[in-house]
């Protein structure tokens, strides 16, 4: 048994586990941190795929940020379990179906893998990994790949993510009005000539600011 | 056993014996430079405040990090009624852990056994990414688990912090990434060895360093840095006038010296990217005689207590910033300034020849 093994098994192991605490813990928060840890543990099955790149992208991305606002907005719930019971107990049927019709279908695909999928099946993707020893690192190959074969593709992922950006900012922005803003540029840009004003009072009388200066 | 069982063991044990010992040596050189960091910290401070700082314990007050240190040990750590026990205590376990775990790949020096570092890693800079943007749980944990508004509130501010000025640190790595054609820390600062200064005909200096070609960019990640750390005066997480200490009101004792071992290692990280991103590393500033001389580990740590200095004064001079002006500077200046200059590098680089 090689070192790469005894770490595929810890990965693995604690992976599945945190996998469970994910459904099976009581508090939300803590399923959430069973997420993360999950996460992690993928990512450490990327890196002995030699996928180095690949496993540092789930970290940054799902881990350092997605999880976050997961944890930020489950924090601010106010659970009541008594009440979370009894939606368990009325939505069960439902879930259980959704889960059957899962493992349904997990049971088709690896009873009958042999099946001829047309295009997408297996051995339809032409090997574009190169060979570890080829001197060739992770983000190299990565690039050779999406900005030429699937540059298309990389263009149009990006489209809906701009879209999906713009959807979220339209669906969320309001204009307040009557809400006082700080504007710096207004701020730097007065000056002694417009913001002071030098009255000369005579003595016994009184001024009256002009309207400008309110 | 075989005999070919016993020699691979042998191997196996040998090479993890290695790597420990390299780890341990790293982590405890690490450990006690923060020590004596701390020190200047406070002295820097107290200097610009016109007071001696610490002075007591020891000759010029050398010794009060390791003072405040045994203290801290030997407190009580008191857990509220409230809170959630298991992770209150694992929110400053795992801060401290992932700041540390950042020093896996940070090059130290290269001569001739080659890189100083415990794991030369190809993706060496998105680890450090990935790694420094973890902390976050830490805040963010502890202030949940405390069940108190304060620490809640604190670590709600510094995670939407640490969010915001991540990408822009994201988009500054991108530049250098680009000028240096790697993600490997090695390499890119072997990749400052020609530059501006070397352009020009010079030998190599200080002038090819990207602090100079990529100026801005090193404002922008200096600056960026103090927000995702934390530091003065982006503290709003713990800003003691509006929410007495931020996450940490309710820790005592050796949780609340995890989490400020993991600020500090986390600020360390900081100055040492900044050293290998802009600075040059462990290059000299001029590749001469006497500056040859000295090894290179001594300019790396040069370098690093140099921009922890101006960390330091910066905490010392800057009044600290409202949170609104705080968001205002990371999405809507440096956010534009950093992706304006991903293309201007980029086409700088592709139009002008230099790749």
């Amino acid at each position: 048994m090689t070192l790469v093994a005894v770490f595929f098994y810890l990965f693995a192991i604690l992976c599945v586990v945190a996998g469970a605490g994910v459904i099976l813990a009581r508090n939300p928060v803590h399923a959430v941190l069973s997420l993360i840890l999950a996460f992690f543990n993928a990512a450490g099955l990327f890196v002995l795929l030699g996928a180095e790149f690949l496993a540092m992208l789930l970290v940054i991305v799902y881990v350092g940020a997605v999880a976050v606002l997961f944890l930020f907005v489950v924090m601010m719930l106010d659970v009541d379990f008594a009440e979370l019971k009894a939606g368990f107990i009325k939505n069960a049927p439902f879930g259980l179906l959704v889960a059957g019709v899962v493992l349904a279908e997990l049971i088709v695909l690896f009873a009958f893998r042999d099946l001829s999928l047309g295009a997408a099946g297996v051995g339809a993707v032409s090997s574009p990994v190169p060979d570890v020893n080829s001197g060739i690192s992770n983000v190299d190959a990565l690039g050779r790949l999406i900005y030429t074969k699937y540059a298309f593709f990389f263009q149009v992922s990006g489209l809906i993510l701009l879209v999906a950006m713009i959807g979220a900012i339209v669906l969320t922005l309001r204009h307040k009005t009557g809400v006082k803003r700080q504007s710096i540029s207004e701020q730097v840009s007065r000056n002694p000539k417009d913001a002071v004003e030098v009255v000369k009072v005579p003595s016994g009388g009184a001024v009256i600011p002009s309207v400008e200066g309110q | 056993m075989s005999q070919e069982t016993i020699d691979m063991l042998w191997q196996y044990g040998l090479w993890l014996a290695f790597y420990v010992g390299v780890s341990l040596v790293v982590l405890v050189g690490l450990l006690v430079i923060i020590a004596f960091l701390l020190l200047m910290d406070r002295k820097v401070w107290a200097a610009v405040q016109m007071r001696r700082g610490p002075n007591v314990v020891g000759p010029f007050g050398l010794l009060q990090s390791f003072a405040d240190l045994l203290k801290f040990a030997l407190k009580e750590p008191i857990i509220p009624a409230g809170a959630d026990k298991g992770v209150f205590l694992l929110a400053p376990v795992a801060m401290a852990t992932f700041a540390l775990a950042a020093w896996a790949v940070i090059p130290l020096n290269e001569d001739g056994f080659g890189l100083w570092v415990i794991s030369d890693l190809n993706v060496g800079i998105l680890y450090i990414l990935a790694v420094s943007s973890l902390g976050v749980y830490g805040v963010i944990m502890g202030g949940w688990a405390s069940n108190s508004k304060y620490p809640f509130m604190g670590a709600l501010r510094s995670t939407a912090q640490m969010i915001s000025y991540e990408v822009s640190i994201g988009f500054v790595i991108i530049t250098v990434l680009l000028c240096a054609g790697s993600l490997n820390l090695g390499a890119i600062v072997n990749a400052q060895k020609i530059g501006l200064g070397t352009a020009m005909g010079l030998p190599n200096s200080f002038l090819d360093w990207y602090w100079l070609a990529l100026f801005p960019m090193f404002v922008v990640f200096f600056i960026s840095a103090l927000a995702e750390t934390n530091r003065p005066p982006f503290d709003l997480p713990e800003a003691e006038s509006e929410l007495v200490a931020g996450f940490m009101v309710e820790y005592s004792s050796t949780p609340y010296l995890l989490f400020m071992l993991g600020e500090y290692v986390a600020i360390v990280t900081m100055c040492a990217m900044t050293t290998i991103l802009f600075l040059g590393g462990w290059l000299p500033p001029l590749n001469i005689a006497p500056f040859t001389w000295v090894p290179g580990i001594f300019w790396f740590l040069g370098k690093v207590v140099f921009v922890f200095f101006m960390f330091s004064m910066v905490k010392a001079m800057v009044p600290r910033y409202r949170y609104d002006q705080l968001m205002r500077l990371g999405w809507k200046v440096f956010l534009p300034l950093s992706l304006l200059m991903v293309v201007v590098v980029a086409g700088v680089l592709q139009f002008g020849g230099l790749v």
